[in-house]
Formats: structure tokens, sequence, C-alpha cells
């Protein structure tokens, strides 16, 4: 009935409007899409933005960290100071500590000062200390104790700046501020200009800060986060180790075997419940069960590991469930119908058709566990100084060590501004992981993933 | 689920085997302020001798010391470093647990100092009284001890400049937070007259020092539970703000931080070595003795610690902020000794 009145009602206005000349109701309508589609522009707008702003940051804080000043001199290694009794023996070379070796050092780069002819107010070999990384002295020395025959002869080293010059080359040291900072002067800011004109001192390219160990605060030039790198290794051989079978195993078990009960129910219920667990709960979880009831070692990448499994393994469980549900039936009736058991149907068909999928979510899994940090605060990951390297596969295991965002976490709390730099300078390598393998995981679904 | 609770426990099995294995490498654990000494040490250590760099984490003083006295045994940490000296309860558990020949070494000192915006107002000059005027609940106004109505630091000293008082002081579980209330606030107390005004109102003696230790809690006076990191980034953010820092923290920070005298001293190495300057406190590390030959380098690693070369006064150590001790001399001697707690003390 009302319709009808409606449409009567309706008919006298409807006749007078052109074809050709919006209504007003049609332009309202137009504009609100015209509206709602500038804001979803707007919305992908700025999330580019920050997307942008952020990786700029992260790029322009972090870059300087890959590259590290060192300063190129002859060192003359005085037998008198090095080597007293003069028979080369390694155990009396050792017995000189490494501050035997700094005055060497420093007379090196003050040879350096009268051989360029550079005038400058530091008259004394002394003066020197404050352009020198304390690993130089290190750094000399293993290479005398590896190779005594060079006592008594000049051998050129390549030796870290100390952070401060480094820092001042980088733009992070401003010649305003040196007057309150005891470590260092502006008459040495001087010669270390006269020195990058005479190519003594350079910038170049910093392997050891993607391979090296972290150092102690008083050399951030040194420190690098290879160590941590390992620690992250081992940690995610453990999880890959138990989370894909343990997953795998689970999901198949739930999605193709279990019966439909409210047991089932359940428990499809709370691991979808536990992939939504905040990740210091599982650390809590780690720190109970493996260390202090199974007494195994703090701050060991297995137990490291162990908790990472824990988080990751719902992932993988959802993940690999949907794809083996993705997996059509008639693939299962089929390989039923002509007489397989159903273990065999699974195992012969549908697993190795789910498979890409599941590899896809096991990377993104352990993508998610590289770089978690909250579970590994509590079992005393987070807070070490890795600057040993593993010994061996066992020890990678068990001995204690860091991991890729604990190092970042680390550094970026410690005093030394150049510390903050190396911070953003591990969150770039962390990315290029995480990028790495969500790549890899397109990659496999883009090839191996097939549609029905 | 069976599956993975059998792999559970045979890793667990495997790597207890491993660990009651003998230990090569010397472990330290303990307070976040002596770390970065230890880690110097530690550094240098595994570079100059044949024994593997010791095994350095950090935890906070109490953590650290929890962990030492948790028994005798290469699965237990061989020293622990602390940001105070070890407590009359923590004695008496390490000695529960049978760890009671303890070595106490004390490396030197750290000053504490409070600095602020480089460009902000000019907090350059403080006296324990200015502080305990800014952030105690209850202070003098006139002779009368009244509960505190100062909001600008000008209120109480015209010689401070008229901005709200803001503070970042460190959270109760640091061990600078004691040294803070007793060197600064409790100072301050006894300076103003309040503690005395306390008794006179009927306080018994320790109730008052109690009370004297007290510090607002109205949002002039933030705690901050974090690193120093976290105070810089408190103080770059609130130009008003002054802010409690370590002295080697300071001194790699010149370039945002100015730093205040405190009662006329300004802080520095100098001046905290010969006591001038009144806000510091000894850091220390303590040894299990009964762990000395058996775990590989840990005597070689105390003495180099507290060797000339390391703690003295032109040393690695004081170059990046400690103030070495004047009694370092007979700190070697006692370790070269192996003089435990108690003995001869």
């Amino acid at each position: 009935m009302t319709d009808a009145s409606m449409d009567n009602a309706a008919e006298g206005a409807r006749r007078t409007i052109s074809l050709y000349a919006d209504d007003d109701l049609t332009r309202k309508r137009n504009a609100a899409e015209k509206r709602f589609q500038a804001y979803g522009i707007a919305a992908i707008a700025a999330g580019l933005f920050f997307l942008i702003v952020l990786l700029v940051s992260i790029v322009g804080s972090g870059v300087g960290a890959f590259q590290q000043t060192f300063i190129t001199v002859p060192v003359y290694l005085d037998e008198a100071k090095l080597d007293k009794n003069g028979n080369r023996d390694v155990e009396d070379i050792k017995k000189v500590s490494t501050f035997g070796y700094n005055p060497l050092i420093e007379q090196a780069v003050f040879d350096k000062v009268t051989e360029n002819g550079i005038a400058t107010p530091l008259a004394k070999r002394g003066d020197m200390k404050a352009l020198l990384s304390a690993s130089a002295a290190a750094q000399v020395r293993d290479t005398v104790i590896a190779n005594p025959d060079l006592i008594g002869q000049t051998v050129e080293f390549r030796i870290l700046a100390s952070s401060r010059v480094d820092g001042y080359l980088k733009g992070r040291v401003k010649r305003e501020d040196v007057e309150r900072d005891k470590n260092i002067d502006a008459e040495h800011l001087d010669l270390v200009d006269a020195f990058v004109a005479s190519g003594v001192i350079q910038k170049q390219f910093n392997v050891d800060f993607i391979l090296g160990a972290d150092a102690s605060e008083s050399r951030p030039e040194q420190a690098g986060i290879g160590v941590a790198m390992l620690g992250s290794f081992f940690m995610m051989i453990v999880v890959l180790l138990l989370s894909l079978p343990i997953g795998v195993a689970a999901s198949i078990y739930l999605e193709e075997f279990a019966p439909q009960n409210r047991w089932t129910d359940m428990i499809e219920v709370n691991i979808s419940n536990l992939a939504a667990v905040p990740s210091i709960v599982f650390g809590i979880l780690g720190l109970a069960v493996f260390i202090q009831f199974a007494h195994l070692p703090q701050s060991a990448p297995l137990v490291g590991g162990l908790v990472l499994t824990l988080m990751t393994l719902p992932t993988i469980i959802i993940s690999t469930r949907a794809s083996l549900k993705a997996v059509p039936p008639s693939i299962r009736d089929a390989a039923l119908g002509v007489g397989a058991s159903k273990m065999q149907a699974v195992f012969h068909h549908v697993l190795p058709l789910a498979m890409p999928g599941i590899l896809t979510g096991t990377i993104i899994g352990l993508a998610q566990a590289l770089g978690e940090t909250a579970p590994l605060l509590l079992i005393g990951m987070v807070g070490y100084i890795a600057t040993n390297y593993p010994g061996g596969i066992a020890e990678g295991f068990l001995s204690p060590n860091s991991a890729m965002p604990a190092q970042i976490y680390e550094w970026a709390k410690r005093a030394d501004p150049a510390y903050y730099e190396r911070a953003w300078g591990g969150i770039i390598i962390l990315l290029v992981f995480l990028l790495t393998m969500n790549i890899i995981a397109i990659i496999l679904r883009r090839r191996f993933e097939r549609r029905w | 689920m069976k599956f993975a609770k059998l792999t559970a426990s045979t890793l667990a099995i495997a790597s207890v085997a491993s660990v009651a294995a003998a230990r090569d490498n010397v472990q330290v654990a303990g307070s976040s302020t002596v770390l970065p000494y230890a880690s110097i040490v530690a550094e240098a250590f595994g570079e100059n001798f044949d024994f593997p760099t010791p095994v350095v984490e950090s935890g906070g003083s109490s953590a650290g010391l929890k962990r030492f006295c948790q028994g005798v045994g290469t699965e237990h940490t061989d020293i622990a470093n602390a940001s105070r000296a070890i407590r009359e309860s923590e004695i008496a558990a390490c000695a529960e647990n049978g760890v009671t020949d303890i070595i106490e070494v004390r490396i030197g000192y750290d000053g504490i100092v409070f600095a602020s915006q480089l460009n902000g107002p000019a907090y350059t000059a403080f006296t324990q009284a200015d502080l305990f005027n800014a952030l105690a609940p209850k202070v003098m106004v006139d002779g009368a001890l009244v509960d505190n109505p100062h909001t600008k630091w000008s209120d109480f000293n015209a010689d401070l400049p008229a901005e709200d008082i803001l503070a970042f002081i460190p959270g109760t579980k640091h061990g600078t937070r004691e040294v803070f209330e007793e060197k600064v606030i409790a100072v301050g107390c006894e300076e103003t007259g309040a503690m005395a005004a306390m008794i006179a109102g009927g306080m018994s003696e320790d109730d008052a020092e109690d009370a004297c230790l007290a510090v607002m809690s109205d949002g002039r006076a933030v705690d901050i539970d974090g690193d120093y990191t976290e105070t810089l980034a408190s103080i770059d953010a609130n130009a008003n703000g002054i802010g409690v820092f370590g002295l080697a923290f300071y001194e790699n920070n010149t370039d945002k931080l100015k730093v205040a005298t405190m009662a006329g001293v300004a802080p520095s190495t100098e001046t905290i070595s010969t006591g001038e300057y009144p806000v510091s406190r000894p850091l220390y590390f303590y040894v299990k003795k009964a762990h000395i030959g058996v775990i590989p380098g840990l005597k070689e690693y105390a003495e180099f610690f507290v060797s000339d070369e390391i703690a003295g006064p032109d040393g690695p150590l004081a170059a990046y902020g400690l103030v070495s001790d004047p009694e370092l001399a007979a700190t070697q001697q006692m370790i070269a000794d192996e003089q435990v707690m108690g003995e001869g003390m």
C-alpha cells in the first residue's frame, strides 16, 4: 500500500528531472562517494608518509654506523719495549700488556704530525691518546704475538680512531660542544682536519660492525652486532626445529583426523587465544619452567629459542590449518577413492599441496620471533654483554649470548652518544633480515601456490 | 603435546649435564652502575691474559648479590658487582647457602651530579637545602614546619630561576636513590632545621630521620626507573627540569647537559676524590673465595681490576668517569692475601 502511494507522490516530481543534469540527491551521493575515496587516499598517504619518515630517520641515523674512521700509521715495534730478552719467545712477549703498547702507537701518530709538518700546540706524545681507540693496543699486541718476528720492524697498521674523532667526521661531535668535553679538545679537532687532508685519517666501510663482537662502554668504535647475530641464529634454529614439526603435526591432526566435538572446539579456541597472548607472558613462563624448574642455563639461546617456540607455535598452527583447509576436498576424496589410507591421502596429496602456505606461515612466524625482545628480558638475554664468540655448536646453544633486538636495546641505553648511532645501525641490519625473510615467503608463495 | 614434553625434558637433561662440567670463564653479575667499569676491565683482561673474557651481566646490585649468594659451585656466579655495600641480611642469606668467605673489593667512587638542559634555565648552583626545600613534603618557612608551599625555585632562594620545580630522580629500585636521599635530602633536612623541628614536635630521632628522607610525590619529583638515557630524554623534553645523573654519564653527554655545583663545588673526579663534592658513593665487587683456584682466572681478574694501570687515576676506568680510590694499594694487598670480610676489618 505504502509503496503504491509513494510511487504516486514521487511520479509528479520525477517527471521534471532531466537525464543530463544531476539532481540534488544524485549530486549528494556522488559527492559522498568522492569524499569516501578521498578519505581512503588520505589514509594511504598518511600511512606512506609515516613509513617514509620512519625509513628516512632510521637510515639517516643509522647509516653512519657502517662507516668507521681509521688511522693508518706505521708503528715501530721497539724490541727494547716488547721483547727485552731478544729471544722472540711468545711467553715473554705476552708479559707485555696492552699498556706497554700504547706509547708505541702514540709515538707513531706523533711522528706523523712531524712528518706532515702539521703545526699544532699538541707537542707531547701523550696528547695523541685522545685520537686513538683503546682497542688499538690490543690490535697491535695480537699481531705481534701471532707474528713475533715483526718485532724490530716498522709495520703499517690500520687502527680505529676514538669515537670522538669518528663523531667529529660524521658531524655528531661539534666544535662548539668540545669545550666542556674532557675527552677531546679543539686542538685535537684541528689536528684531525690536517690528518684528513693528508690522508692519514680516513672513513672506511666497517665490516666489524656487522661481524664483530660487542665492546665495553669506553670504546663504542669497536662494537659490532656479530655475536648477537649468532645468538639470534641459534635461537631461530631451535624455533624452527621445534615449532615446525610440532605445529604441523598438531594442525594435521586437528584438521584431518580429530573428531568434531567440544574438546577439539575448545582446543581450537585456545590456540586462537594463544596467538593473541602478549609475548612477555611467554617470557615469564619460560623463566618459571625452563630456568627455575628445569635449571637450563640463564641467557642461553636454547632457552630463548624454547620461549620463542611457544610464542610461534600458535601462528604456525593457524596458518598451517588454513592452508590445509584450502586444499579442495576432491583431492582427498580421489585419493581415498583409489584405495589410499587416510594417512596416505594426507601425506602424499594434501600436505605437499599445502606446503607453500605452511612454509610462508613458518617464515612469517620466525620473522616475528626474530624481532621479539620482551620475553628475552626475563630470561637474561637482555643486559648481557656479548663479547665472546661461541666456541662451537653446543656452546652456541648453551653459553650465554644476546640477540639482535636485545643488543639494539642495550646499545640505545648506553651513555656514549656513539652507541646511539650503532643502535640505529643495528635496526637497519635487523630490518634487512626481516625484509629478506618476508621476500622469501612471498617468492615461495608465488612460485608454488596452486589455485583451484 | 607428549612430544613437546619429551623434547623439553631431553633438552633439559642434556644441558644440565653439560653445565655441570667445569666452567673456564669468570661469571659476574650485578649493578648496572658498575657494569660499564666491569665490562671495560673484562675486555682488557681478555686481551691481556690467556683466560677467556669474563662474562658480565647487569640486573642491579640486589639481584646480583642474590645470585651470588645462591651457593658455591660452578653453576653460581663468582663475582657480584654492587653500587652499595653488602647488607647484613645478605651476608646471612649467603651463609645459609654455604657462601661464607667473601672478599669485599672497593674499586673507587662514583659521583652523582645534578644537570639540566644546556640552554635551559640557569640551574648552575644548588645546595642540599635547595633540593630539600623543593622536594620534601614538609619544610621550614619562617621558623615553622609547614606543608611544602613552594612551586618555583625562586620561592625559597632568590638566586635560583623563577621556574616551576621539576626534578627527575632515580626510582626506588636504584642504588642511586639511596645516595640521593641520604646525601642530599637528609642533609638539607638537617641544614634547614626541619629535622630539629620534627624532633621538637614530638617525633623520636629515628622517625625524624626517616621522615627526612621523604620526597614529594605530587608530580614535581618524577621517579625514573629506567636508565640515565631515560632521564636524559625527560630533560630534553622539559626545559625547566633537572635530572640526577652519574658523573660518567654526564661527561659523555656534555653537548646536551650542563651541570650544577653542589654547595659551591663543581663535580669532577678531583673534587670527588678529595671529598669536597659531597654527593658520591663507593662502588664494590664481591668475590667468592671458594671459587678461587676452581675457576681459572678469577683471582687474576680481581687483581687486574684494582691494579694501578686499570683503576689508578690515569687508567681507563678513571677516563670513563670512575673516581679512583686513594687507598687502592691497601685493596691490592687485600686481594693478594685473599682477605675475606670480617678479617682484620
